[in-house]
């Protein structure tokens, strides 16, 4: 008897957390544990609590994250690969008033769009750039990103990212940090419930200072491609703290 | 003094069992199906329900949004 | 009222229009030899009066992605450049085709291939007509021939970019670009409010998801086949429609010409001299100009080879327009090519000995 009566009722009044109002009903093209449907609900969360869903364009990417404008309901203008950020700093200098953001993997924000990425640091544009930097091209098939760790195995890299033919891993975090017109750059991770919950007060920074046109916020989510690297969800999660962690540590970079 | 409990609501179609919201509960209350949903995922579901606290940290971390949390006071005696 | 009549090159009418046709955006990087454009609207400071933002990008790659940025947003956005930038532009030009959305794109030409040179040429006329850029996409291709039409076609070029949501060009050169001439000052309009941009653009502009209405997404993807060859047919009637209603031609002496003369921009302001002197000496010339390059005016000119002895095609350039006018010519009559490349100019003397050698000697033998 006493059991029955402790059995919680399904009812709205004893909600405490459900999916976003922001998100689309569409179910994501993400693969099973993918970062991108994490860092989606936040954005969509924190637009929802910030009431800016009528004030707020995406730019998104070419890359996995290229139909992340199924998913989020807001305006979006699809940019080509990696010109997200030059898209953005039009929209924000025509349009002052709006939360302008893009939204970008490794292979768009640090190796195609890298000129375009650092000029509009430099020039602090006040928008919010989020960058998913999973070390490798998801969407292409799993090729070597700019950002994949020495002797990590992709498809281009298949002994392993050797140095002498392919170069270092590309920090572009802590090299924009040095950037004037740049105000914040925080490195996050979505793979535990405590870093998803920091990840979100970032977020929510990245996107108050652009509205207050404070400059350019960076918020980059150290993530995970299980498909890409051949790993099981949870075995990725734990392969990104193992590796990915040390080399690009958590945590902000800059906040100023 | 009052008991808190939980319990969460898995939209089953949606879930792609990713398995990061069992590891993620602190209290072990999920677990996946052995039965597959109509895309051929197993689901995430409460193998141990008693034990769910409500503290939504899976559908915080679930990629899919498939998570819906629930919470409720219960007096002790 | 007085007429405002001013001394300007061709780059600064292009400014001086931007402002007053109301544009909100100018993004550009310089180049030779158009930099006046960018040069222009800083020293006029627009953003004091109108609010019209100029930025100098870090790249033409950047402008062309920051006109897509303020296009998708229903703002009256332009770029220009000269023959090497613009072919760093054609990526973001397809794209802007492809999403559908409206923007100005100034050419000030010179000679290529590759780095090339300074000086003037219409050797780009390929890439303005044909694409340039990926897939089956099309621009409005305006040819200004004077200072003032460098001008009014900034007006020109913003209304037709609205009115069927395509990117439009204004395809000029050096010689243009950098030539003075009076310019009558005409027009002032302002900037869109954001009301009258959601009126006009109210079903497609980023302005923010409101209530009242579905997500808007600029996008040139779409994976699935049928969609995609959807998007594509809706583009080829678009541009079937503007084939229809949007050709420009100017004409002269052509109602009693034995011989005619194709020409557009600088090089149909020399050819028009030609036909002056050729009318002296008794030989009936007559010059089609081509204002609109795409659309072409295949139609006037298949009508006028009908009665023509031949026509000779006078181009910057080693024979690119001469495609699309043997295509409407269809083989009535024989049509030769004229030109000079690598930043050489002719003059109208050069024109009527080629005129004498290519049309009259040819006949003769």
């Amino acid at each position: 008897m006493a059991q029955k009566q402790e059995e919680v009722q399904i009812v709205p009044e004893n909600r405490v957390y459900g999916r976003p109002a922001l998100l689309t009903d569409r179910v994501m093209h993400y693969c099973p544990g993918c970062s991108h449907g994490t860092i989606h609900k936040l954005i969509a969360e924190v637009i929802d609590e910030m009431g800016m869903q009528d004030r707020t364009i995406g730019v998104s990417p070419v890359g996995c994250g290229v139909f992340a404008y199924n998913y989020i309901d807001i305006d979006w203008a699809e940019a080509a690969h990696g010109r997200a950020c030059a898209v953005a700093t039009a929209m924000k200098r025509l349009c002052p008033d709006k939360l302008i953001f893009t939204y970008q993997g490794d292979g768009d924000l640090s190796a195609i769009g890298t000129g375009e990425t650092i000029h509009t640091c430099n020039r602090g544009e006040s928008i919010a750039v989020i960058y998913v930097n999973n070390a490798i091209y998801g969407m292409t098939g799993g090729q070597m990103a700019p950002t994949t760790l020495v002797g990590m195995k992709t498809a281009t890299s298949p002994n392993g990212r050797d140095v002498k033919l392919h170069g270092y891993p590309f920090k572009i975090a802590e090299m924009i940090a040095c950037l004037e017109g740049v105000r914040y750059v925080t490195r996050q991770s979505v793979g535990t419930p405590a870093g998803v919950r920091r990840a979100k007060k970032a977020l929510r920074k990245a996107f108050e200072n652009s509205m207050e046109g404070k400059g350019l916020s960076f918020v980059e989510f150290v993530s995970t491609c299980n498909s890409g690297w051949k790993m099981t969800p949870v075995a990725a999660n734990q392969w990104m703290e193992e590796h990915m962690f040390p080399f690009y540590p958590l945590g902000d970079i800059k906040n100023e | 003094m009052a008991k808190i409990r939980g319990a969460v609501v898995i939209d089953k179609e949606r879930c792609k069992g990713c398995e990061v919201c069992v590891v993620s509960c602190p209290c072990g209350v999920l677990a996946l199906s052995t039965e597959v949903n109509g895309k051929g995922y197993a689901y995430s579901y409460m193998a141990n329900p008693t034990a769910c606290t409500g503290c939504a940290s899976c559908a915080i971390v679930c990629p899919d949004s498939c998570i819906a949390v629930y919470r409720q006071k219960f007096p002790t005696e | 009222m007085k007429e405002d009549v001013r001394l300007m090159k061709g780059n600064e009418a292009i400014a001086e229009a931007a402002i007053r046709s109301g544009c909100d955006g100018y993004f550009g990087y310089p180049i030779t030899p158009q930099s006046e454009v960018l040069e222009t609207l800083m020293e006029m400071r627009p953003w004091e009066t109108t609010g019209m933002v100029v930025l100098q990008a870090e790249s033409e790659i950047a402008s062309i992605n920051m006109v897509y940025g303020g296009a998708a947003c229903g703002k009256r956005v332009m770029t220009s450049s000269s023959s090497p930038g613009i072919s760093l532009m054609c990526e973001g030009i397809s794209y802007i085709a492809g999403a559908e959305l409206p923007c100005l794109i100034v050419n000030v030409q010179r000679g290529g291939p590759g780095l090339g040179t300074i000086q003037p040429s219409q050797s780009d006329y390929f890439q303005a007509t044909k694409g340039g850029g990926h897939g089956d996409y099309r621009m409005i291709v305006l040819a200004p021939a004077s200072v003032q039409e460098m001008y009014d076609f900034v007006f020109d070029g913003f209304d037709l970019a609205f009115r069927y949501r395509i990117p439009t060009m204004i395809l000029s050169d050096g010689v243009i670009g950098q030539m003075m001439e009076k310019v009558v000052v005409t027009r002032n309009r302002g900037r869109m409010s954001d009301e009258e941009i959601c009126r006009q653009s109210g079903d497609w502009a980023l302005t923010g998801r409101k209530a009242n209405r579905q997500r808007h997404v600029a996008t040139s993807l779409a994976l699935e086949p049928a969609e995609m060859e959807a998007t594509n047919l809706r583009l080829q009637a678009k541009y079937n429609e503007i084939e229809q209603s949007e050709v420009r031609y100017d004409e002269l002496m052509t109602d009693d010409a034995d011989y005619l003369i194709v020409a557009f921009g600088s090089s149909a302001r020399i050819a028009s001299e030609t036909v002056q002197m050729a009318r002296k000496k008794g030989l009936k010339l007559g010059l089609l100009r081509p204002i609109t390059l795409w659309p072409f005016p295949s139609e006037r000119i298949a009508d006028l080879a009908a009665r023509m002895k031949g026509i000779l095609c006078v181009e910057l350039n080693a024979g690119q327009m001469i495609e699309d006018v043997r295509l409407a010519v269809a083989g009535q009559v024989a049509v030769e090519h004229y030109g000079r490349m690598g930043g050489q100019l002719f003059t109208p003397g050069d024109v009527y000995e080629a005129v004498q050698e290519k049309l009259l000697k040819k006949r003769r033998h």
